[in-house]
């Protein structure tokens, strides 16, 4: 490194402030204090709740954002890590359960989630946009009609209760309070990964093969094995949040990946935009909000409604979600921010 | 179906084996092999060992055949609406669903169920094109907005639905004059008092049959030798180039997605009838458009029939013969079909 090197690096550590941006900080702070201000109920149904379902959310963002490919697979995805934690580790359901230790069943539940993500990838990517929703719903269909009828592999409808998640240095990590934070530093990790990930080569690369594969093909480019390696690394955020979903549930079954826990995550990240990492987390808040609350609000059980309802105008107003709606805000609020210099 | 192949692009007829005539030769020999096995009166024990017995081969293919039947239904409509207006109509299986619940409400309280049947192509018909006039035609151009729009509505008519008719099964009643069981000339057994038993099937369900097939030979009709159907293939084709030529686009498209969406109903109320009606459904149907049109190629009616054909063959024999592992043949042969041919077995390459 030469003095000029070295040099060069501090304006830019001057910078890290607004390289992060204010409203990582301010956001990282509400994050960390909120355990500390929320009740138990809180913490767990809503706050890690929405983590979880906020990297499902993050791993569908990342192939439509930049791949253009808009999977309905990615709970199915969840649901390959979940069965392979209560296959390979621990279940009360009498069926396997090898009881591996967590060490080594949590990064093989998410290989093989990440492979058969991969899997599904290489399914789909023979066809390309519209069909990649019809093929990935197929998908998750048949598996969950098939963990649903098997029960020598998936213990057919019951599914495995009985998961836990593992005591170490002594804390039992489904505690509300550790629970928290261990799906915050997943989510955290995974939105900075995907964050890092869009700007590198790779990234760059991906979202050119989706504005135009003909010509990233005759360029040279492999277009159908960067769109399968997408999918590999969007199986991984998705068989993360898979592990810390059967952890929550302490159970896995048909149920947990049926069509319409597929297309909720799809109505997550829609309802908070695909623009940007962060908006399948807003998304995730918000649904998960309603669907806790909603019965206070529209009585009885016709939630759904509520929910669809919600999604229909999203999708008529506002394409890109939330973050498109406070796009347009943005100006109305703060006409000088747009603006900073003379 | 040997007309419907021969209107695809045709291979100039060469001298020597042309791959159609491989392929022609392989559907004969399968038929002529099907055909030994359902008509030779009684099997050696051999093959009984490996098929477990005839009545039970027999049947597994006329269940698949009847459920072929009702797949195609659904799917025809499906494809249909895809093939014109590249929108994947992910609410399809919500209007099948509507549709048995129309049907039933009408057959129940008038007592005709033929008035089911026409009600329910007719009411779920409009609501097509109402779809098609509200939702659909502000988005036009933005499929995927289209298709994530189909997909709220799905929810939101299903759990409607649910309000509706609750969470029970249903059943749809079949008139006398349809009920009942018939003898088919195919022999299942013969007892040792020299008395020929032979196989019974219920009537309607080979109604189901003959009726997937006349449909499907008006809609190959009504696409090949009517003005309307001019107009859609050419919409297939080249959706501009065709509103270019003076033709009002909105109006085909109507036609077209009321005709979808009522084949749909019209799906409905048989199944409804052959099967049974309950919530979930429309998922399961749903998915069986989907999986019938990805084999089968999107956009073709040939190709639903087809695809219907595998699908609903594989189906039942899977649940015979590999019973907990059925689905995973379905699956199968989609990911077979999508790994050899892409574009699905009957569908264009563009």
């Amino acid at each position: 490194m030469s003095v000029e090197g070295l040099s060069s690096v501090t304006p830019a550590r001057g910078d890290l402030l607004s390289r992060i941006g204010a409203g990582h900080i301010v956001l990282a702070v509400a994050l960390l204090l909120f355990p500390f201000l929320a009740s138990g109920f809180f913490i767990t149904q809503i706050g890690a709740y929405s983590l979880i379902f906020g990297m499902l959310g993050l791993s569908l963002m990342w192939l439509a954002g930049y791949g253009g490919m808009v999977s309905l697979a990615q709970i199915t995805i969840a649901g390959v890590a979940g069965y392979s934690m209560a296959i390979f580790g621990e279940n009360n359901a009498g069926v396997h359960g090898f009881g591996w230790p967590w060490w080594i069943l949590v990064p093989v539940a998410v290989f093989i989630a990440a492979l058969a993500s991969a899997l599904v990838g290489w399914i789909s990517v023979r066809t390309s946009g519209i069909y990649t929703i019809m093929i990935t719903l197929a998908v998750a269909t048949a598996m969950h009609y098939f963990t649903q009828q098997n029960y020598t592999m998936f213990n057919g409808f019951p599914g495995f209760a009985g998961v836990r998640a593992p005591t170490v240095f002594g804390i039992y990590w489904r505690d509300p309070m550790p629970f928290y934070f261990l799906c915050l530093a997943v989510a955290t990790l995974s939105y900075l990964a995907v964050l890092y990930a869009s700007r590198s080569t790779f990234g760059l690369t991906l979202q050119a093969t989706r504005d135009n594969p003909r010509r990233m093909r005759a360029i040279g480019y492999d277009v159908t094995a960067h769109k399968v390696f997408a999918w590999f690394l969007a199986g991984i955020i998705a068989g993360l949040a898979g592990v810390l979903q059967v952890w929550f549930n302490g159970r896995i079954s048909p149920g947990t990946i049926n069509v319409a826990a597929a297309i909720n995550v799809l109505i997550i990240t829609v309802i908070g935009g695909m623009r940007h990492p962060i908006g399948p987390f807003l998304g995730a808040v918000v649904v998960i909000l309603m669907q806790t609350f909603a019965i206070d609000l529209v009585g009885a059980e016709r939630f759904n409604t509520l929910i669809g309802l919600l999604f229909l105008v999203i999708v008529f107003v506002s394409p890109d979600g939330i973050l498109g709606l406070w796009e347009r805000a943005k100006p109305r609020i703060a006409p000088g921010s747009l603006r900073s210099g003379p | 179906m040997s007309d419907l192949r021969a209107s695809g692009p045709g291979l100039p007829a060469a001298p020597g084996l042309t791959k159609r005539h491989v392929w022609g030769g392989i559907v004969v020999l399968l038929a002529l092999v099907l055909a030994w096995l359902v008509f030779t009166p009684v099997w050696p024990d051999w093959l009984s060992d490996i098929l477990i017995s005839k009545k039970a081969f027999v049947s597994s293919i006329l269940n698949g055949l009847t459920l072929a039947g009702l797949y195609f239904l659904v799917a025809s409509g499906f494809t249909l609406v895809f093939g014109l207006m590249r929108n994947v109509n992910l609410a399809h299986g919500s209007l099948y669903l509507l549709g048995a619940y129309v049907g039933y409400e009408i057959a129940n309280r008038t007592g005709f169920w033929l008035l089911g049947v026409a009600g329910a192509f007719v009411i779920v018909g409009l609501l097509g094109i109402v779809l098609q006039v509200v939702v659909f035609r502000r988005l036009e151009g933005d499929d995927l907005r289209q298709t994530l729009v189909t997909i709220g509505i799905s929810i939101v008519a299903a759990d409607l639905m649910l309000a509706v008719w609750a969470g029970g099964t249903y059943q749809i009643i079949v008139p006398d004059w349809l009920a009942g069981s018939l003898t088919l000339p195919v022999i299942s057994a013969i007892k040792s008092s020299g008395d020929i038993v032979y196989i019974k099937y219920p009537l309607f369900r080979m109604v189901v049959l003959l009726l997937a097939v006349v449909i499907g030979v008006a809609l190959w009709l009504m696409m090949n030798r009517t003005r309307v159907g001019m107009m859609i293939r050419a919409g297939v084709d080249d959706r501009e180039m065709l509103s270019a030529s003076g033709i009002n686009v909105h109006a085909v498209f109507a036609i077209v997605f009321a005709v979808g969406a009522g084949l749909a109903g019209l799906a409905g109320v048989i199944g409804g009838s052959a099967l049974s009606v309950s919530p979930g459904e429309d998922v399961r149907y749903l998915l069986a458009s989907l999986v019938v049109v990805i084999v089968g190629g999107m956009g073709s009616i040939s190709g639903a029939a087809i695809g219907a054909l595998l699908i609903g063959l594989a189906e039942q024999m899977g649940l015979v013969y590999f019973p907990t592992y059925g689905i995973v043949v379905t699956f199968l042969i989609m990911v077979v079909t999508l790994a050899v041919r892409p574009q699905g077995i009957m569908g264009s390459t563009s």
